[in-house]
C-alpha cells in the first residue's frame, strides 16, 4: 500500500473509534477484517454514523455501489480505498 | 362478508411499483404473483427475506393467494430462526440475493411469467390469516400475533386516508418490509390505496435523495427519526417531498419542524403496536396530541386501557403510558407519555428487557447478567444498551459472539461490563437503580483511567 494510503488508513481507523466511542484503539483494527458482523461488530446504525463523519471530513457523499448498501464498509482497507478514490478534500 | 381484493388498483395498466427507474404495471405484478405462487414449495409458513421491496411484495402476495402465512419475527438471528422452526416446522425462506438463513430456501425466480398469467385481481377472504408477527414475550419464547387480511386492509386504508395518499402517490421507504411499520406503510398501504411503491431501500442519505428525486410527484418518504436526522445533517439540499411519515420512535418537535421546512412537506408520525397495528397519528409540528385512525377508540377500564373499533377485531389492552385527552370514557385523542417500561426500541427494532436478559443468562458460562436501558440523552439520537455480567470463565469477545447468535446486533451491549456480582437484594431481586448506580460507578472509574 502506498505510504499516503497507509496514513489515511490510520486516520480512518481513528475516525471510526472516535465517532463510535469504541473500546479499542485505532491500531487494533485489522485492515482486512470485517468491520461489521463478526469482525469489529459494527451495525448499520454505526455505519450511517461513520458515513456522515466521512462525508463531512472528506467532502464527498457515500453512495451504495450495488445492492449491498454496506459493502464499502466490508473492511478498514476497503473503506480507506473508497475514500482515497473519492475524496474531495 | 365479501372478500377484499389483493390490490386497490382498478386497471391492469395502473403502476404498482417503480423498480430501477421502470414502472411495473398491475398486470405485470399479478402475472409475477401467479408465477411465483405456482413454484413455491409445499410448506405453509414463510420467512420472506427478499431485500428488493418489489420482490418482497410479489412473494408476500404469492403467499397470500396460495394460503400461506408469512412469519415476521423481530430479528433473523440463528436462535430466532430456530424458534420459528420450532413454532412452524414446515417454514421455508424466500431469498432474492445473498445468503439466507439456516432454513430450506426458495430462490426468487429470475424467469419471466408466461404471457396471460394473472389477468384478474385475486380476492382474499377477510378472515384469512396472512401473517404472524412476533413480540419478544417475557420467557425467551416469541409470542405470535395473527394478522388477518380484513383487519390489515382496513388498517392501511385508514392510514392512507389520514395521510391523504391515493392513486398517483409514489412511496419510498428507508425501513425494511420485514417489520410491521415497513410492511404496513411501504407495502400494504400502496397496494391498498392504489399508490406506487419504490422497490429500493436506500441507506446512505445521498441515495435516499437520489431515489426520491427519481420518483414522480406527489411522493412520500416513509422513514424513522434516525434516518431523518442523518438526512438533515448530511444533505445541503433536499428534494421536494409531498408527505413525510415517521414511526418506530418518538420524534422531537425540533427535528419535525426542520424536516417540514426543508422538505416542504407535512410530517406525520404513526403510533402503533404489534398487537393492534397502527392506532393513531399526529402532525408533530402542530402539537403532541395523537388522533386515532378512523373508527379506533380508546377506553379506560380500571387499570387497563383498551383499543377497539376500526380495524381492531377484538378489544386489545395497551401497555404504554397513555393519557386520554377527550371527554367521556371513550376517546379518540391522547398523549403518549412513554412506552411500556420493559419494551426496548432501538432504531425501530423492538424487544423486551426480559427477553434480552433471558438470552444473556442462557449462555453457558454466564452466572448472572442484566441488560440496562440507556439513559435518555437526546430524543433523536440512538442510545445503546449496557449489560453487567458475571461470567468468570468467559472473555468479552466470546460472550459477544454468543450473544450475536441470539439477539439482534442493535441490542448488543455497549458497554459490556464484567463484574464479580450483581447488587441483588436478599430476595434475589435486582433494583434497577442499584444496577444503574453500579454501571455509572464502573463507567466513571474507566473514564478516569482505572480498570474495573
Amino acid at each position: 500500500m502506498p505510504e499516503a494510503n497507509h496514513e489515511l488508513q490510520n486516520e480512518v481507523a481513528g475516525l471510526i473509534v472516535s465517532t463510535l466511542n469504541l473500546d479499542v484503539s485505532p491500531d487494533e483494527i485489522q485492515p482486512d477484517a470485517s468491520l461489521y458482523g463478526e469482525g469489529l461488530g459494527l451495525d448499520s446504525i454505526d455505519i450511517l454514523e461513520v458515513a456522515l463523519v466521512v462525508s463531512k471530513r472528506y467532502g464527498f457523499q457515500l453512495r451504495a455501489d450495488n445492492a449491498d448498501n454496506v459493502s464499502i464498509f466490508s473492511s478498514l482497507a476497503s473503506l480507506t480505498r473508497h475514500i482515497a478514490a473519492n475524496r474531495e478534500k | 362478508m365479501s372478500p377484499l381484493p389483493l390490490i386497490a388498483h382498478r386497471r391492469l395498466d395502473a403502476v404498482v411499483a417503480w423498480r430501477g427507474g421502470t414502472p411495473v404495471s398491475a398486470g405485470q405484478f399479478l402475472g409475477e404473483v401467479a408465477h411465483v405462487a405456482g413454484q413455491l414449495p409445499p410448506g405453509r409458513h414463510v420467512l420472506n427475506l427478499c431485500g428488493d421491496r418489489y420482490r418482497f411484495t410479489v412473494a408476500l402476495a404469492a403467499c397470500i393467494v396460495s394460503g400461506r402465512i408469512s412469519l415476521l419475527p423481530s430479528t433473523h438471528t440463528p436462535e430466532m430462526v430456530r424458534q420459528m422452526q420450532r413454532i412452524a416446522p414446515d417454514v421455508f425462506c424466500i431469498v432474492d440475493q445473498g445468503a439466507g438463513v439456516e432454513l430450506p430456501a426458495f430462490r426468487y425466480p429470475e424467469s419471466a411469467p408466461p404471457p396471460g398469467a394473472g389477468l384478474a385481481i385475486p380476492a382474499i377472504d377477510r378472515e384469512q390469516v396472512v401473517a404472524r408477527v412476533f413480540t419478544s414475550g417475557s420467557t425467551g419464547v416469541p409470542m405470535p400475533h395473527a394478522k388477518r387480511w380484513g383487519s390489515l386492509v382496513r388498517n392501511v386504508q385508514a392510514e392512507a386516508q389520514r395521510l391523504g395518499i391515493g392513486a398517483g402517490h409514489a412511496i419510498l421507504g428507508t425501513v425494511p418490509p420485514q417489520h410491521m411499520y415497513g410492511l404496513e406503510s411501504t407495502v400494504l398501504m400502496p397496494l391498498q390505496s392504489g399508490a406506487t411503491l419504490h422497490a429500493g431501500r436506500p441507506f446512505y442519505p445521498a441515495d435516499i435523495c437520489a431515489d426520491l428525486a427519481s420518483l414522480p410527484r406527489p411522493r412520500v418518504l416513509v422513514t424513522t427519526p434516525y434516518h431523518l436526522r442523518a438526512l438533515l445533517a448530511d444533505q445541503a439540499t433536499l428534494p421536494a417531498v409531498d408527505q413525510l411519515v415517521s414511526a418506530t420512535a418518538p420524534l422531537s418537535q425540533d427535528l419535525a419542524n426542520e424536516a417540514e421546512s426543508r422538505f416542504g412537506a407535512p410530517l406525520h408520525e404513526i403510533y402503533g403496536c404489534t398487537e393492534t397495528g397502527q392506532l393513531a397519528s399526529r402532525r408533530t409540528s402542530a402539537g403532541a396530541e395523537w388522533q386515532t385512525l378512523a373508527g379506533v377508540r380508546l377506553r379506560r377500564e380500571g387499570p387497563t386501557l383498551w383499543a377497539e373499533g376500526g380495524h381492531i377485531d377484538t378489544p386489545t389492552g395497551l401497555n404504554d403510558v397513555i393519557e386520554l385527552t377527550g371527554d367521556g370514557p371513550l376517546s379518540t385523542s391522547f398523549l403518549l407519555h412513554g412506552r411500556h417500561a420493559d419494551l426496548v426500541n432501538i432504531a425501530g427494532k423492538r424487544t423486551s428487557l426480559a427477553y434480552l436478559n433471558h438470552q444473556l443468562n442462557a449462555i453457558p458460562g454466564v452466572a448472572d447478567g442484566v441488560f440496562l436501558l440507556p439513559r435518555e440523552d437526546s430524543m433523536d439520537r440512538i442510545g445503546r444498551l449496557a449489560a453487567l455480567v458475571v461470567a468468570p470463565g468467559l472473555t468479552p469477545a466470546a460472550l459477544t459472539q454468543a450473544l450475536r447468535a441470539r439477539i439482534d446486533p442493535v441490542f448488543l451491549p455497549r458497554p459490556l461490563l464484567f463484574v464479580d456480582a450483581l447488587p441483588r437484594s436478599a430476595a434475589g431481586k435486582l433494583p434497577s437503580q442499584a444496577a444503574q448506580d453500579l454501571l455509572a460507578a464502573l463507567q466513571a472509574r474507566s473514564a478516569t483511567g482505572m480498570t474495573a
